[in-house]
């Protein structure tokens, strides 16, 4: 699955040369084993990476098949239906692990993310360890704490019918969950709700991140974009490629 | 899915939440109902709104008074009240939608939840793109549109014919009829999916050709295309594709990055050729 590879930004709409605003608050890192190879303790595994990421202020972190820290709730009561919290629960994540999956975590800032993967090589884990952000910040995060990269995997944005996506700001809510489980309705939705003073960024925000199945939804951009929506901005409108030319 | 018309109150909560958009209340029944064509199984609905279980005689009997009041509505917008979302026993090649469309279930085929592999996730310790090679995810359907097996076989056909190597543990390779041509099994190409990954590897210099394919394919498909590019690091950390990529006229800004932090933990297992940096 390549749930944190193609998370919209400006960058993919921008011409040749042009400068946009660097994506400063979405750093992911995640943590893979490989059946057979280093799949041993598994469990125990997963939960070092996440206790590791819970000292370095993630702003979400997930288990790729029981979801986030925000996650629906199964049973809500009209008695608590006006009651519900926005807490996040690292508790139910750490003890959903129970065998193969991803683990990750989403950091919002720079420093938080260096410092985590600084903990993580001196951990030694010994399970694959990626970081999914802007090229620049993984290349320097990898330099800052001497890390040579092993493999690199780059976006090259969309093509084919990209007329049939929806507008930048709510195509850069939706695709925080790469696995498609935001929809784009329900983000323009939110961005509706916030603009018309509904609900506050940081609630229409839980809203969706309560749908990512994985954990991978960065809450703190997703607020960002609705406070940033208020005004008007909508972004750069899709186009073919990464800063591409359509031939 | 299917909504279950003696519990839906028609509060048309789900109606956004569909990532393909294949809820709508029905104004003859004034119920949420489901379009069994556009919808892909993807457990959105049924697995991420939050619910309740109230009656739905009092919800409804609510809903009217407030419509002829014109009270303004203004509920949890990710909750079913009635617990009205019904998952239905899939069938093949049904069943290849939920597959495809639903993170939460594991292929068979990789025993990977989602729609792809480890790709170079996990190439610090599998050697699976090494050096002087260069692994490609194609992905159609995403983010939001959806796509056909038909459409996907354009590509996997036209991919074939370069030629390229398939990756034989990915989900959409084991649909293959006839993996030396791209053919997939003709039952499933109008099944519709959220998502679907080709994988493939070629030789590093073999990069533009595959670019050129994808790019005159997409021009052919009725959904959206989303391509990612891999290779191996050289040991300073330093790579070439990049600059191979900026040659051809992209300007990549976002990725993943493998630290390299992968070993060899379980006794017995062997290192693929030049695979992994470091060893238990």
């Amino acid at each position: 699955m390549t749930n944190t590879l193609h998370r919209y930004s400006d960058h993919y709409a921008r011409e040749p040369g042009e400068d946009v605003r660097p994506v400063t608050d979405d750093y992911i890192v995640f943590a893979m084993a490989s059946k057979g190879v280093n799949d041993d303790g598994i469990v125990e595994k997963y939960r070092a990476f996440l206790k590791l990421a819970l000292e370095h202020h993630p702003v979400n972190i997930g288990d790729a098949t029981h979801g986030g820290w925000l996650r629906p709730q199964r049973n809500l009561t009209p008695t608590n239906h006006w009651k519900r919290g926005r807490t996040p629960d690292p508790e139910a994540v750490l003890a959903g692990i129970d065998g193969p999956s991803t683990v990750a975590a989403v950091f919002d800032k720079y420093e938080n993310l260096k410092a985590f993967v600084d903990a993580l090589a001196k951990a030694d884990i010994g399970v694959s360890i990626n970081i999914a952000a802007p090229m620049d910040a993984a290349h320097r995060c990898c330099k800052d704490t001497g890390l040579p990269r092993h493999s690199v995997e780059y976006s090259l944005g969309f093509r084919g019918r990209v007329e049939k996506l929806p507008e930048a700001k709510t195509l850069e809510l939706s695709t925080m969950c790469g696995h498609g489980m935001v929809s784009a309705a329900f983000a323009r939705k939110m961005l509706d709700w916030v603009k018309e003073n509904r609900r506050t960024p940081a609630e229409a925000a839980a809203y969706l991140a309560r749908f990512c199945s994985c954990g991978v939804f960065n809450t703190k951009r997703a607020e960002r974009l609705l406070d940033e929506a208020r005004s008007g901005a909508n972004g750069h409108a899709p186009r073919e490629d990464a800063g591409k030319p359509a031939r | 899915m299917r909504i279950d018309p003696k519990k839906c109150v028609g509060c048309a909560n789900c109606v956004p939440v569909c990532p393909m958009g294949a809820i709508a209340v029905s104004p003859a029944l004034n119920r949420a109902v489901v379009d069994a064509d556009a919808c892909v199984e993807c457990f959105t609905c049924y697995r991420g709104m939050s619910k309740e279980h109230l009656n739905p005689v009092f919800v409804r009997a609510v809903r009217r008074v407030a419509k002829w009041a014109r009270f303004r509505f203004d509920p949890e917008p990710d909750v079913c009240p009635t617990d009205a979302l019904t998952p239905e026993e899939l069938t093949w090649p049904r069943i290849v939608r939920r597959a495809f469309s639903d993170p939460q279930v594991p292929h068979e085929s990789t025993g990977i939840h989602g729609r792809g592999t480890a790709e170079v996730k996990t190439n610090d310790v599998t050697g699976r793109v090494n050096a002087g090679e260069a692994g490609f995810v194609i992905e159609f359907g995403r983010p939001g549109v959806g796509a056909r097996f038909r459409d996907i076989e354009k590509m996997t056909k036209a991919l074939a014919a370069l030629p390229v190597a398939f990756e034989p543990m990915n989900p959409v390779t084991t649909l293959m009829s006839d993996i030396p041509s791209g053919t997939l099994r003709p039952d499933i190409l109008g099944e519709k999916v959220l998502s679907a990954i080709v994988e493939i590897k070629v030789q590093f210099e073999r990069v533009p050709s595959v670019l050129a394919c994808v790019r005159d394919v997409s021009k052919k498909l009725e959904t959206v295309v989303a391509v990612g590019v891999s290779t191996r690091c050289h040991p300073d950390g330093s790579e070439p594709l990049q600059a191979l990529l900026e040659r051809e006229g992209y300007a990549p800004y976002r990725g993943k990055t493998n630290l390299g932090l992968g070993r060899i933990t379980v006794p017995g297992a062997k290192a693929p050729p030049a695979a992994a940096r470091r060893s238990a």
